[in-house]
């Protein structure tokens, strides 16, 4: 029985936790791949990079918070730093699609020419940040690190394997809660949300509607904003900030949204969570689990790790290979032709 | 035309104001890389500019035509075979065993889902620990065999330009599959994929020790041309740096540099004429009019998807030679160099710059782009540190100043990208139609 117990705690605290907390900071990121998609019809290469442009500005905000003294008691001072950092970063958004992306709606430019102009974005977004916070990482969690410590799992419980819930776990999956709610609650309920989604699925039924476009694009940059800013923020506060790291925050994003079917909201939470338990399940060393559950004879040798965890970005390729080859629409997509 | 010859002409006098002004070896340096740089643009502009396909797997070609240079040039290191060969041939076998397994399963269970998925999971997974069995051990061995200076298992041994070829058969071998999955979907699919492909092509390159060391190097790759010591004792040398008036030292690496520069240019040069040959074949003529639309040319009875494969897997080659021949010029394949911005977009701006679909222009956007890139951050560097000469050391404009130039340069292509994108799609030399034979 105590072995049971201990290798539940074990799977919570190593796989079922981080994953929960990875798949909500991909499910924020995905949810801004997918409304782009939707809405402007383009896969956005600089997507991963307003994440970190958000962070970034969310790290100088908060710094100069915390310089005037400011603070969250035991919760990171980012919480407050990330709202000035929202109208920021839907200002550099709204003003690249002002600058460039608009040209392209008017002339009607096919999708590749929308990626082509992205990753010049994304070019540049990346030589600002690195130039406005540099190339190093950088630790922003300040308040209390741990909800439940190990020691004091240990102590409580009385079982050999710790239990660790950080506080940047339990902010992630709180947040992307809220944060879904929300914006469901916007897609579905409200009269600009429910305009947006007339306009993502037929343009012209939309435009007769007396939908006003420009309205639209905005509103979807603003909400990208938002959920960049939550994902980037989140993640750096789980995992430290690095510019570097960030970049390659791209492909399981894309990955997400291919595997729920690119423009569709609710595809991309659950692509998210796909993609997150697989790297994470198909990278983690199931030996000491394994011992714990089985009975005593059946114990494994080896690590009983499928994958070495510098593969892991190549779990979300995988996941998208076999949803390429099986349903190419994603799992709640249209047509992928 | 007059264009064309304009922009060339101006493009040479650069290069040999940089010959006159800074040094022949600086202006042959980056005239080799702007040579390789204008192979890898060709190859893309076969992509985009001839059949209209979002590629972002760059960097993968490039970094498998390199590691193609390892596999044909490097000595083969018979310790490593002898240690772990033969455990990873068997890791090998029972791979290739389960994927058969896998497909088999897949087919014939095709009316049960469930017992389908749980039959391909759990032979998938069983067939991964196994082959991990002789994997590990085998991997282990080689590793440890001279692990300073091999640890891997070498290559062939053959003559390296040899493996220009091999580089782009090999990259054209992975594009393949890409190719296949994502043909006849929408181009977003094709971008992610190869993103995806490139990156992975990456993790597996700067990991597994054992193929061609990983971030550890392979150094002292065999050369197409004679090594400079060489050439300093050869008494023709001596005869060309008298008749220069130049330290015999230099004169040898110059000669170097333009054995080289003969080489990657009579590459270029075949695959540019190749290329021309293929535009104004009805081959050519087929992919513009599917480029130009592509709704049409399906109603006229045209393989779309197939086309499209076809020219995937030709700049995927095409881009495969360029790495091989930069590895073949730096004389080391280092699996940490491979980047993104610098092998996948770098060659998309040269190409958009350039005049995408005009070969003319795409060579000549791959000279320009990598000439701005070197000589941006020697400019940068220069204001930097005059105005930052100007600045108290601990100021923090300063410091952004010094640090800036290298980030600059991002800055700076991402602007040229979007503003031609948005100024002069057709790019510098903007593709001429070539007229239709009579």
């Amino acid at each position: 029985m105590t072995d049971i117990l201990n290798g539940l705690v074990h799977l919570t605290s190593m796989l079922i936790l981080p994953g929960l907390a990875y798949g909500s900071q991909l499910a924020l990121g995905a949810l801004g791949v997918t409304l782009i998609f939707g809405v402007l019809r383009f896969s956005s290469f600089a997507h991963a990079e307003g994440l970190s442009l958000g962070t970034a500005l969310t790290i100088l905000i908060t710094l100069w918070l915390q310089g005037m003294g400011v603070s969250l008691g035991v919760l990171p001072t980012a919480l407050l730093g990330m709202l000035l950092a929202m109208p920021l970063l839907a200002l550099v958004f709204i003003g690249t699609d002002r600058a460039l992306y608009r040209h392209f709606r008017r002339i009607n430019a096919r999708p590749e020419v929308f990626m082509i102009v992205s990753a010049g974005v994304m070019l540049i977004m990346n030589g600002v940040i690195r130039l406005v916070i540099g190339t190093d990482g950088r630790d922003f969690e300040d308040g209390e690190r741990f909800i439940v410590t190990a020691r004091g799992f240990r102590d409580w419980s009385g079982l050999a394997e710790p239990l660790v819930l950080k506080t940047s776990q339990m902010l992630t999956i709180g947040l992307a809660v809220l944060a879904m709610a929300c914006l469901f609650r916007f897609l579905n309920r409200t009269r600009a949300g429910r305009s947006m989604r007339a306009y993502a699925d037929n343009r012209n039924l939309a435009l007769l509607s007396g939908v006003d476009p420009d309205r639209i694009v905005r509103l979807t940059w603003v909400l990208v904003a938002v959920l960049s800013v939550l994902a980037g923020v989140l993640f750096g506060l789980d995992k430290g900030y690095r510019p570097f790291v960030y970049q390659q925050l791209l492909l399981p994003m894309f990955a997400a949204a291919v595997v729920g079917g690119l423009g569709s909201p609710v595809g991309a939470v659950v692509g998210s969570m796909i993609v997150a338990f697989s790297e994470l399940a198909l990278t983690f060393a199931w030996k000491k689990a394994l011992t714990y559950l089985l009975p005593a004879g059946l114990a494994p040798d080896g690590m009983m790790q499928l994958l070495s965890t510098e593969y892991k970005f190549a779990v979300s390729f995988l996941i998208l290979v076999i949803v390429l080859l099986v349903r190419p629409a994603g799992l709640y997509g249209k047509a992928a032709r | 035309m007059n264009r064309t010859a304009l922009l060339y002409a101006a493009m040479a006098a650069v290069l040999l104001a940089v010959g006159l002004l800074q040094s022949w070896q600086l202006a042959l340096t980056i005239f080799n890389l702007c040579v390789i740089s204008a192979v890898m643009s060709l190859g893309v502009n076969v992509q985009w500019g001839v059949a209209g396909m979002f590629n972002v797997g760059t960097m993968g070609s490039a970094a498998v035509g390199g590691l193609a240079v390892v596999l044909v040039s490097a000595p083969p290191v018979g310790a490593a075979w002898e240690a772990g060969g033969t455990g990873l041939l068997a890791a090998g076998a029972v791979l290739l065993g389960t994927a058969v397994a896998v497909s088999v399963l897949w087919r014939r269970l095709s009316g049960l889902p469930v017992t389908r998925g749980l039959a391909v999971t759990v032979t998938a997974i069983a067939g991964i620990l196994v082959a991990q069995g002789w994997f590990l051990p085998a991997t282990a061995a080689i590793e440890a065999v001279d692990a300073a200076s091999a640890g891997y298992l070498g290559g062939l041994g053959l003559p390296v330009a040899l493996s220009w070829g091999v580089g782009g058969l090999l990259a054209a071998l992975v594009a393949w599959p890409i190719g296949r999955l994502t043909a006849g979907l929408r181009s977003d699919y094709l971008a992610v994929a190869t993103f995806g492909i490139s990156e992975i092509i990456l993790a597996v390159l700067r990991n597994e020790e054992w193929l061609a060391r990983g971030v550890k190097n392979v150094t002292g790759l065999p050369r197409p041309v004679p090594y400079e010591a060489d050439l300093q004792s050869a008494p023709w040398a001596q005869q060309i740096a008298d008749w220069l008036g130049w330290p015999l030292r230099d004169t040898a690496s110059v000669l170097v540099k333009l054995a080289y520069a003969a080489w990657f240019l009579a590459v270029l040069l075949a695959i540019w004429w190749a290329l021309e040959r293929l535009a104004r074949a009805p081959w050519g003529r087929m992919m513009r009019a599917i480029r130009d639309n592509e709704e049409a040319a399906r109603a006229m009875g045209k393989d779309v998807a197939r086309r499209h494969l076809q020219a995937f897997v030709l700049g995927s080659a095409i881009v495969g030679i360029g790495g091989a021949m930069l590895v073949t010029l730096d004389g080391q394949f280092t699996a940490g160099s491979y980047q993104p911005l610098r092998f996948t977009f770098l060659i998309w701006v040269m190409v958009i710059i350039g005049g995408s679909g005009n070969h003319r222009g795409a060579i000549f956007g791959g000279f320009l782009i990598w000439f701005v890139w070197v000589q941006a951050e020697t400019a940068g560097l220069w204001l930097a540190a005059t105005g930052a000469a100007l600045l108290s050391p601990e100021n923090p404009l300063r410091l952004a100043l010094e640090q800036g130039p290298a980030q600059l340069r991002y800055v700076v292509m991402g602007l040229i990208l979007v503003l031609v994108m948005r100024f002069a799609p057709r790019g510098l030399i903007p593709e001429a139609t070539p007229e239709a034979p009579k």
